[in-house]
């Protein structure tokens, strides 16, 4: 266990399913001590991630780097300012999404008021991804502080390097009896997944995310699955090219070099098209990664040796290899694969039945552009679904018949800056949603409370049961004044 | 809600429950778990088989196993890629003709309840029949409006666009219903799954046959049954359904089966809605309106399908002085409310089945209890009828005050302060309800502010599910996710982020190759910081 408390010399020490009960029920006493309900205290923890931001902004770019070759730019961009962005938004909002909501109350209940209240689930377990390390584990913890949860994190062993500078940087800002790191893999995880948790947070794929939702079923834990999917762009030929294919590779390579889960997965475009839109991208990437991009600093490397090898599997796939028209060289010593598209793939190819989570991309062409809608209904729900085009009844019939987790028309991945959308899967992309106030409500429980008085005690509700009580209670529940009133006198 | 029924069944197999975390866990626990159902039917009283709108074609008495649920989604799916069940008019016909059903089919429906549960036609007036008009005509009222997309602001990053929440449905959902308001939480979320444009499947309850039939009849014939079907049976019916893969599963029932399901849905990432029960307290303080308390509590016990119901009050906690005026007012309502011989009253639903009765049988009759009743106890096991029975301060351990009662027994647990209560309540799992009478406005706050459960009530009991505005649903032990008026539609619906951009303003900031002017800007631009925005620009920083 490397919770950042623990300074004595065990920390090597295997974290079993005994240590996380343990650790669990020292949570569990600081969460029923009352310490995390407080505004006050929610707010000083956000106040201190953000500081922690401030502080070691170049030590998370190195991490990043360690992991990831991932350019610094990328870093301050999509990790660092967006975790700060959500957590100023948080501190901001705060005081607002903790006011309980005034419910307007019905007649049949009168008189009464009611409200919304929400209250802390208890104590809640992130589980993130090696991808966006930084950012992936930290968004879910603002909307578990902010919702006044006790919270354990483990963040992901594929991405070491910020791993242990997230167990050491939480240790020392944030409050340890209520917020803990566990590093880990495997057995640390099926060690925590075996204890009762109140929410269970995971971002990851769809094979991982029904064990942890198995895992969950046992305690009747709620979970938030964040996974991912083959995320489709349909590019239409009306549109202004330079613009899109810029917004497709910055969606694509310029997000951790396509590892990435609202990354383009593949383009559908019409066969007319796409020689247009593949001269378009070469053009473009090499000005972005010059002329060897294997050796670009501005492309994250593949995270390790078994994502290469998944990945130089779908190009040596033999209906595949033969339809590189870019790319295609690597490096297996550098972990590096250059910006590859491939052209007019058969559908039933490996590399379009899996999500790619890499640098590769496939353009599939069709006759016209309305039977895109079909090649993506035919596969799972995807995380998100992209459409370029001026055309206002497409974007119409696209937003009508996709479903998706969410949709962007005209540009890549930038929903997910949008802090009033909620961003979350759907069928295999994934169960539940978060980001801004919807973080807050998925680590919430909103309790209905209803206040009456003692006074307008009805007895019509009560035995025993006579035939002018029930014709009272049908013209009540019916609204006919008229019946009520009849009902009174005993005329009907 | 409980329906225990299963939970004997279960019980040797304890599937999820007892097994070590591991890998199998998905696949085995299931298959665990169907193994165990083959031996289970021969125990089966109800024997069981598809509706006729499930396979017009087949006999009746023909199994619905996991090959005919399968085909049986594949035709409702077939209907919802048609995308009719989309449209607004398909939605809206469909509520009508629930309003239709419920308007003509009222006595049926009455007559079935009565059947399976002797229940008080003024009951299941009030607590099913008019609380499924209201939740329709909610529906039918407000629709467009839920439909409608959301719009929302968007951040300065992303400059110029609109963006927008879209509701869609999710496609094929799976309603589990239970026996004790068999008809109300049948259609209730049917309603919602039908308003968020889903085809659905109902599965009532089968220790409430009179009902069930009658379900599947109405909805066969008021309907549009290439979208909307009922399934009729018993756990290997249910097993078949849980077998596939829906878009969403609402299960009503207990927190055992609860688990059943949810492990069932992650083999295929479907969420659930699960609506459970849960030991509901009423805490009584001594500065009440007595008359009206007791009433309310009588209300929302013996009046609630005699204790059956899920948030029906389960034990009441008071004060130790005031606990004997709270017993006399209690015995002197219900006396008035069911008259002299409460064994009698035909204004009280009967115990569901032989199982809940003996069940209820054994929570009086262990040792620790039977001297504690001090009022009611009486028995006819004929009739399955159990007379309104308080029972003082039993100890914790007890049984009645460890499992959820679900029937017309009601501790009275006796404290120094009434704040005692509190520790009390927070020693058990979170309830789907709880309850507190008092005018003391600092109470009030504390209870709100500590309590945890699905919802709460002030001053009165049971009502606050009909209540529009309010989500129903449990925490924890008592259930996952909500549902009731536009909570049901949002439960049934996916929101889908959309978001709007034009060609224009496409700032070369975002792209490579990465300078570190660029990052300096993007950096000024995300903190917000005017100034150094313009001294990066200007190349002076």
């Amino acid at each position: 266990m490397s919770s950042s408390t623990d300074a004595d010399e065990k920390k090597k020490e295997s974290f079993n399913a005994e240590a996380a009960s343990l650790l669990v029920n020292n949570l569990r006493a600081t969460f029923a001590s009352g310490t995390t309900r407080s505004y006050e205290w929610r707010a000083s923890q956000l106040k201190a991630l953000i500081k922690l931001c401030d502080a070691h902004e170049q030590q998370i770019i190195d991490a990043l780097y360690s992991d990831l070759a991932k350019p610094p730019l990328e870093t301050v961009a999509y990790e660092i300012a967006m975790f700060k962005n959500s957590c100023k938004a948080a501190l901001k909002e705060l005081k607002r999404w903790m006011t309980s909501e005034k419910v307007k109350t019905s007649i049949a209940t009168f008189p009464s008021t009611a409200e919304i209240v929400s209250e802390p689930l208890g104590v809640v377990l992130v589980i993130s991804a090696w991808n966006y390390p930084f950012l992936l584990s930290l968004e879910p913890v603002i909307g578990a502080i902010a919702a006044g949860n006790a919270l354990v994190l483990k963040p992901s062993e594929i991405a070491p390097a910020t791993s242990s500078l997230l167990a050491k940087l939480l240790g020392e800002y944030l409050d340890n009896s209520c917020t803990r790191v566990v590093e880990g893999a495997v057995d640390e995880t099926s060690a925590l997944l075996q204890q009762k948790w109140d929410k269970i947070f995971y971002t990851g794929n769809g094979r991982v995310g029904r064990i942890v939702m198995a895992a969950a079923a046992k305690h009747l834990t709620p979970v938030v699955l964040e996974l991912g999917g083959k995320s489709p762009v349909v590019v239409d030929s009306n549109i202004d090219l330079k613009v899109a294919t810029r917004r497709i590779i910055a969606g694509k390579w310029g997000c951790n070099n396509g590892q990435a889960c609202v990354s383009p997965d593949y383009i559908i475009t019409t066969k007319d098209y796409a020689p247009k839109l593949v001269d378009s991208l070469k053009a473009e990437l090499e000005k972005f990664y010059g002329k060897n991009p294997l050796e670009s600093k501005d492309l994250s490397r593949i995270v390790n040796s078994n994502h290469f090898g998944r990945l130089t599997k779908f190009l040596d796939d033999e209906k595949v290899s033969g339809k590189i028209v870019f790319g295609g060289e690597k490096d297996e010593s550098k972990l590096r694969i250059s910006p590859t598209i491939l052209l007019d793939i058969p559908r039933n190819s490996l590399i379009m039945r899996e999500e790619i989570f890499g640098p590769l991309l496939p353009i599939i062409t069709v006759d016209k552009l309305e039977e895109s809608f079909d090649v993506i209904n035919s596969g799972t729900k995807p995380l998100a679904a992209y459409l370029f085009t001026t055309n206002n009844k497409l974007k119409e019939q696209f937003v009508m018949n996709i479903s998706a987790g969410g949709l962007v028309v005209n540009d890549t991945a930038l929903h997910l800056a949008v802090n009033t959308l909620p961003f979350g899967g759907v069928g295999e992309s994934g169960v539940g949603a978060y980001h801004g106030k919807f973080s807050f409500d998925a680590f919430s429980h909103k309790k209905a409370v209803l206040y009456r008085s003692f006074l307008g005690d009805a007895p019509v509700r009560y035995p025993p049961y006579t035939n002018i009580k029930m014709r009272l209670l049908k013209a009540l529940v019916g609204g006919g004044l008229l019946g009520i009133i009849r009902a009174l006198f005993g005329l009907s | 809600m409980k329906s225990l029924f299963l939970v004997s069944f279960l019980a040797p197999s304890a599937p999820v429950g007892s097994r070590p975390f591991s890998q199998h866990l998905t696949t085995k626990c299931f298959g665990k778990q169907l193994h165990f159902h083959s031996r289970c039917v021969l125990f089966s009283s109800y024997t069981c088989s598809a509706t006729l709108s499930v396979v017009p074609d087949l006999q009746e008495k023909e199994t619905f196993d996991g090959e005919k649920a399968s085909l049986l989604l594949k035709d409702l799916r077939k209907t919802f890629n048609s995308g009719k069940t989309k449209s607004y008019e398909w939605r809206i016909s469909q509520l009508e003709g629930i309003a239709k059903m419920l308007e003509e089919k009222e006595k049926e429906i009455l007559d079935a309840l009565n059947k399976d549960l002797s229940k008080p036609g003024l009951e299941g007036y009030i607590s099913e029949v008019s609380q499924a008009k209201s939740s329709c005509s909610e529906a039918l009222q407000e629709l467009k409006h839920w439909m409608k997309p959301e719009k929302v602001k968007t951040s300065f990053t992303t400059l110029p666009s609109s963006a927008e929440i879209v509701s869609e449905p999710l496609g094929a959902v799976l309603v589990i219903s239970t026996w004790n308001f068999p008809f109300l939480l049948s259609m209730d979320p049917v309603i919602g799954a039908i308003s968020a444009g889903n085809a659905v499947v109902l599965k009532p309850s089968e220790i409430a046959p009179a009902t069930s039939s009658l379900l599947a009849n109405l909805i066969e014939g008021y309907l549009d049954n290439s979208a909307i079907r009922v399934v009729e049976g018993a756990i290997p019916e249910t097993t078949a359904l849980l077998e596939q893969k829906w878009d969403k599963i609402l299960y009503t029932g207990s927190a055992r089966v609860g688990r059943i399901v949810m492990a069932a849905a992650a083999k295929h990432l479907t969420p659930v809605i699960l609506e459970l029960g849960g030991k509901c307290p009423a805490v009584v303080d001594s500065d009440v309106n007595l008359q009206v308390t007791a009433r309310r509590i009588i209300g929302g016990k013996w009046a609630c399908n005699s204790g059956q119901a899920c948030i029906s009050v389960d034990y009441i906690i008071t004060r130790k002085e005031f606990a004997p005026k709270l017993i006399n007012a209690l015995k002197e309502e219900l006396k008035q409310f069911f008259g002299e011989d409460l064994m009698e009253s035909k204004d009280m639903s009967r115990i569901v089945s032989p199982t809940q009765f003996s069940r209820l049988v054994k929570l009086l009759d262990e040792d620790k209890v039977s001297d504690k009743i001090v009022f009611g106890g009486q028995r006819d096991e004929m009739k399955l009828k159990i007379a309104p029975t308080i029972i003082l301060d039993v100890p914790d351990d007890a049984m009645v005050m460890q499992e959820e009662i679900f029937g017309p027994i009601m501790p009275i647990i006796t404290v120094e302060n009434i704040e005692d209560s509190f520790g009390i309540i927070k020693s058990k799992p979170k309830p789907l309800a709880a309850y507190l009478f008092t005018n003391n406005e600092q109470l009030k706050k504390a209870y709100v502010e500590n309590i945890s459960s699905g919802g709460m009530l002030i001053n009165d009991t049971v009502i606050h599910v009909a209540t529009r505005g309010l989500p129903f649903g449990g925490v924890e032990e008592s259930g996952m996710g909500c549902y009731h008026g536009k909570f049901s539609f949002d439960s049934f619906s996916h929101k889908k982020s959309v978001l709007y951009r034009s060609f224009d303003a496409d700032s070369s900031l975002r792209f490579p190759p990465y300078t570190p002017e660029k990052e300096k800007l993007l950096k000024a631009i995300f903190s917000g910081n005017i100034i150094r925005i313009i001294l990066t620009l200007l190349g002076w920083s």
